[in-house]
């Protein structure tokens, strides 16, 4: 006979149970998408067109570096911290559709800035994650050795 | 107003890419960020189809800042897809990580060219 947690186990797949979605985190991710998105609207409205994609981008990613590297490596963070500032805020603020579009109608008008565009935005901000998350990781290493 | 509209489609925007990431990713064990891909192309092909239809004089403002700014916006993501190429160049997965990055950056520009095309074919 199946003990009564086996039993729940055949009703309830861990699969399914896995796959629902706890409505706290998904108010954390909303509410950190609306700030993020205003953000960058805001950061448009004081550099208008391809300029405010880039910085946001590059900032966005650099923020993310330092993030997931204090989240993953350094702290124990309460569970809604991740869904709140990394998938909410930074995810709704930087973009990728608004660097599509803005290197589309760049290209109308100044194809080789577009190319240039394109290319700076996608280097820089990978770049960016990596030096958040080595100096992140680096400044972590010096603050220990000064406490030991 | 303007505000409203872009926190509204930002919440909107965040949650769908959250739970299209969770869905996709729950359906493949490879490794690849395949959900983030998909919310990119899926918000340029969105956000091309908008400016198309601004470009071809068919543009309703209220949409163009909750859709465009707000929804597309939110939906699609850099940091994510930044981090997550990071996390392949330099975890032993060199290749996967190169291929995600100029992948997406290809499948983002097709995207966004065919909504162009779409919009172009509706109203041009």
């Amino acid at each position: 006979m199946a003990s009564p947690a086996e039993a729940r186990t055949v009703r309830e797949p861990a699969g399914k149970a896995a796959s629902a979605t706890p409505w706290d985190v998904l108010a954390a991710v909303a509410g950190g998408g609306a700030i993020g998105s205003v953000l960058r609207w805001s950061t448009s409205l004081v550099w208008p067109g391809p300029v405010s994609t880039f910085l946001v981008n590059v900032l966005g990613c650099l923020a993310i570096g330092v993030l997931m590297c204090v989240i993953t490596e350094l702290v124990n963070p309460h569970r809604l911290l991740r869904p709140f500032l990394g998938v909410g805020v930074l995810g709704g603020f930087t973009t990728f559709s608004t660097y599509v579009t803005d290197a589309l109608r760049l290209a109308l008008s100044a194809p080789l800035a577009a190319l240039g565009y394109l290319l700076a935005t996608v280097l820089c901000c990978v770049l960016a994650v990596f030096v958040g998350i080595t100096t992140t990781r680096a400044l972590s290493r010096g603050l220990r050795r000064e406490v030991a | 107003m303007t505000l409203l509209l872009v926190a509204l489609g930002g919440a909107t925007g965040a949650s769908l890419r959250f739970l299209t990431d969770r869905w996709v990713q729950a359906r493949h064990d490879t490794g690849f960020p395949w959900g983030t891909l998909v919310v990119n192309a899926v918000g340029s092909l969105v956000l091309g189809f908008l400016a198309g239809a601004a470009l071809f004089g068919a543009s309703v403002p209220v949409l163009q800042t909750a859709l465009g700014i707000g929804l597309c916006g939110a939906l699609t993501t850099f940091s994510t897809f930044g981090y997550e190429s990071v996390r392949l160049l330099t975890g032993g997965q060199r290749l996967f990580g190169l291929l995600n990055v100029v992948g997406s950056v290809l499948v983002g520009l097709g995207s966004g060219v065919l909504g162009v095309v779409l919009a172009a074919s509706i109203w041009h």
